[in-house]
Formats: C-alpha cells, structure tokens, sequence
C-alpha cells in the first residue's frame, strides 16, 4: 500500500519580507493539552508600526507575545522576529535576540527583591555597563515616564500604574528596535490609562519604535490610532483630518485561534462582520 | 453523601499516564541538576548571587543548626550514659557521640535544617517568581535563570552545608561535653580525648562528603519544585 504524502504548505513568506517586518507569524498554531488555543495564525509587523492585538479573554493574544519573544514554542508554524526564525533558535541564542526587543508585562513583572534602579538598569548590568553609566541612563528613562523620584524605592511602594511606567522604563532604556506590551493599560483607572498610553505614543513617536500592543481597551487602541506626540507640549495630540501626519498603526482581532481582521482603523471601523462591529461597539 | 458524591471530585489518571509523568519529572530534575553544575563552567557566572544565598543558607541557618546539633549530641550523651552505665561503660560516652554526630547525625541534622528552612524557602522564591511571571521578565531581559538562580543557590548550599557540618560537629560534641561532665561527672579531658582518638580519617570523610551531596540534592530539588510550579500561588506549597 502507497502512503499518500502530505501536502506541504508553500512558505508564504520571503527573505525580503523578513527583512522589512520586525515580526511575521506564518501559520503558528499552539495548543494546551486538547485545548487548541491558536489555529493556524499569520500576519506581519512591518518596521516603525505599532499594531494593537484584540480578541476575548483567553484568545491567545499574550501567547503571541511570548512566542514572539521564543518564551513559548509554538506546536506548529514559523516566527520570525527581527530577521530571525525564533522557532528553530536554541534557548542559548535567543538571550542575544531578546536583549533587541523589550516587553512589558501584563502585571508588570518587576523583580521584587530589586529597587526601580536595579529592575530598570538590569539589562545594562548584565552587559557590564558601568554604575555611573547605568545611574544616567536609569535617571534619564524615569525621568521619560516621569519616575525620577522613585528611583530608591522597591515595586511594593509603588501604585499600579507607576509599577506599569516602571516596566516601559525597564523595556525602553536599551532603546530595543521593537517593544511589546501586554494590557499595560489592564486593570488601571482612566487618568493613569492615559498617561501609559501616551507614553506608549511618545515611545512611537520619538523613537519610531515598532510595537505589537495587547489590550482590551479599544479607546486605548483608537486613541493611539488618532494622536501623535508633540515634542514642543509634551503631551499627545490628536491628528487633523485630512492632515499629513500619517499614524503607523494597525489592528489585529482574533476569534476562535484564527485571525478574522488585520487592517487599519477605517477599515475596522467601516467593516461589515457582525462579530467586529459588535466587538468594537 | 453518597460515595459518587465523594469520588466525582477526585481526578483519576491512568497508570501510565502517571508513570509518564513520574519520568518526565525525573528526566526534568536530572537536567536540572545536570545544568546547575555545567553553568559553572560557562559565562556570565553570577558570584555576586552566590555570595547573597551563602549569606542566607550560611549565617541565615548557622544558629538554628547549631543548636539542633548541640541538644542532640547532649541527648546522645544523656540517654547513651543510662545503658551503658549497666556495663560501667560511661568512658566511651565520648566515643558513641563523636562516631554518632561527626558520621552520621551532623550530616543529617545539619541536611535537614537547610531543607527545610532553605530548600522549601526556595521552591516557594521561585514558584512566585514564576507565578508573578519574573521569570519570564528575566529570560526577556536577556538572563538564563538557571545561572541566574539555581547555579548560585546550589553551589552556596553545597558550600554552606558543608562548613555549617563542621561547626555542628563540635557543637553536638560540645554538647556531649557538657552532659558527660555535669551530669555525669566525667572528666572533660577524658571524654575529649575520647572522642578525638577514635575518629579515623574514614569517619572524617564519610562525614564530610555526606553534606555535599545532601546540599546539592537539597538545592536542585527546592529549585525544582520552584521552578516547575504552576498555576497561582496556592501552587507554591505543594
């Protein structure tokens, strides 16, 4: 008896393609015991964008996120991050690659033994920066999310959302071409959701960073869709209509372990999917 | 309540999917244990860390070992002096306690004070920190928690349980001292001349090697257990 032989899936993405996308997900599925949590998903984030993951409770979206980082394996499929095939890498190697992408947890994940100096200038400690060296750049990314004061103090003094500003310093002070950020805005009021997503607006702006952003926040999402920071307020503002400024920023929406949107703001909002307009209503 | 009422709660496995998971287990711990001892070979090497935990294990356990071993060579001493009393053999009162701490019971006390202060203390640092997700944070960060975390706490377990050995050694014998010459009116110089001349270099070594393996099974087994814990915080105790 002849085996027929299985189909194999054309790749769907090129060497060059790698190179212009700081991340691409071509077909990962995973799944937990018999729980298949992503199905088969593919997309691309394309150099100096920012993309806004959305889906329901337990959709996979901080598993894309982890996997992005070679956190977790996927069961199936190819990641690529900055250029590199993370699902083929050996642990070993991937400590090179992440220490290029930063990441914010969705509970911030500070260490709790360290002070905000230590957990913010960790990264530079282990590549042996000097203490001197390490104290300038800690100041000068607290003072980027306005924590300067908080330098001496342990994660359990701090608030919620100060704990999430110190994460995003923690994240930025390598100044990492791409940055992913887990519900920074989860669980905070609306004043201190403001004030992390126009830092996260700052970040994109002034740095031109690339980033995949996971909230359920939708106002988070759109409000990042519609303003740009100014350098000379300090502050984000929203973007004339019509107007030149052009925002990177696209959405991402998973149902059910498949992607069932990937486009940009007027393309979400003027959809026709019943379960997307109900989503963002 | 019925019996059905009772075993619907309960979650029966498979024999052989528990047999696989009893395998996994030890193939995980024997790679952890493996790479706790490789890492020392291989950069970076965190001896600031390791100096921290010997802090902790070291003079963190150093009073409560040192008393547990003291009472139990004067208890030694104490209940040893009853029978052999019967033979007029009190003057190897400090024979029995040195044979008995410095090759077996020094090891072992010393051993189970650090397990379970230190060990469970362990497993319950890192479980948290995989539950508060810093050890994703960390391996983001760039850091392998295995050289990290477990590499520093095994070798300063091995270390500390091997000098913490020493000092409970005297200390159980100090203690057989005491009792030997208050309560049982011996002559000190006698009970420690005694006891000095009939350890051997065997007993010394048997006593000696003993808390390097204890510490290193100690050590990779609470980093085990903490690093392998899932679920909330409630996880950390099992």
């Amino acid at each position: 008896m002849v085996t027929p032989s299985l189909p194999v899936a054309a790749p769907t993405t090129t060497m060059e393609d790698q190179a212009q996308d700081v991340i691409v997900f071509d077909d990962v599925a995973i799944a937990f015991e018999d729980n298949a949590v992503l199905k088969g998903i593919s997309f691309r984030l394309p150099r100096g964008e920012s993309k806004a993951l959305f889906g329901v409770a337990g959709s996979g979206k901080s598993l894309i996120l982890k996997m992005a980082l070679g956190l977790l394996r996927p069961d199936r499929g190819h990641i690529y991050t900055l250029g590199q095939d993370v699902t083929q890498m050996r642990e070993e190697d991937l400590f090179e690659l992440r220490r290029k992408v930063g990441i914010v947890f969705q509970e911030s994940a500070l260490f709790d033994s360290l002070r905000v100096r230590d957990n913010v200038g960790y990264r530079l400690m282990e590549e042996g920066v000097s203490q001197d060296e390490i104290d300038r750049r800690v100041r000068e990314v607290l003072r980027f999310v306005e924590l300067e004061h908080t330098v001496d103090m342990f994660p359990a003094e701090l608030s919620g959302g100060m704990r999430r500003r110190v994460a995003i310093a923690r994240a930025i002070i390598t100044q990492p071409e791409t940055l992913l950020y887990d519900s920074p805005t989860g669980g905070l009021d609306p004043v201190t959701s403001t004030t992390i997503v126009e830092l996260i607006v700052k970040q994109r702006d002034v740095y031109k960073t690339s980033s995949l952003l996971v909230t359920h926040r939708l106002q988070d999402a759109f409000t990042m869709a519609t303003h740009c920071f100014d350098p000379k307020s300090n502050h984000m503002q929203p973007v004339a209509r019509g107007g030149r400024v052009e925002v990177p920023m696209t959405f991402l929406i998973l149902r059910e372990g498949k992607v069932i949107f990937d486009g940009e703001l007027h393309d979400l909002v003027t959809t026709k999917d019943e379960y997307i307009r109900e989503y963002i209503s | 309540m019925a019996a059905g009422d009772f075993l619907s709660g309960i979650e029966f496995i498979s024999p052989s999917e528990f047999a696989k998971k009893k395998i996994q287990s030890i193939q995980e711990y024997s790679i952890l244990a493996a790479q706790s001892v490789v890492n020392l070979f291989r950069q970076p090497r965190y001896w600031a860390d390791v100096i921290q935990q010997m802090d902790l294990i070291g003079f963190g356990s150093l009073p409560i070992v040192l008393a547990s071993v003291f009472f139990t060579g004067a208890a030694l001493a104490l209940n040893s002096a009853t029978t052999l009393s019967r033979f007029g053999a009190t003057t190897v009162i400090g024979q029995l306690v040195s044979i008995g701490i410095v090759r077996e019971l020094g090891p072992v006390l010393a051993g189970l004070v650090v397990a379970g202060r230190n060990s469970s203390g362990m497993a319950s640092e890192l479980g948290s920190m995989i539950v508060t997700e810093q050890i994703d944070a960390m391996r983001a960060l760039g850091t392998d928690p295995m050289k990290k975390l477990v590499t520093p706490r095994v070798v300063a377990t091995v270390v500390m349980l091997f000098f913490l050995t020493i000092l409970g050694d005297f200390m159980g014998l100090l203690g057989g001292s005491i009792v030997a010459s208050i309560l049982l009116g011996m002559d000190a110089h006698e009970y420690w001349s005694n006891a000095w001349q009939t350890l051997v270099f065997s007993d010394v070594f048997m006593g000696l090697m003993k808390p390097l393996v204890f510490g290193f099974i100690v050590a990779t087994v609470g980093c085990y257990y903490g690093l392998s814990t899932k679920g909330g915080t409630w996880s950390t105790y099992s």
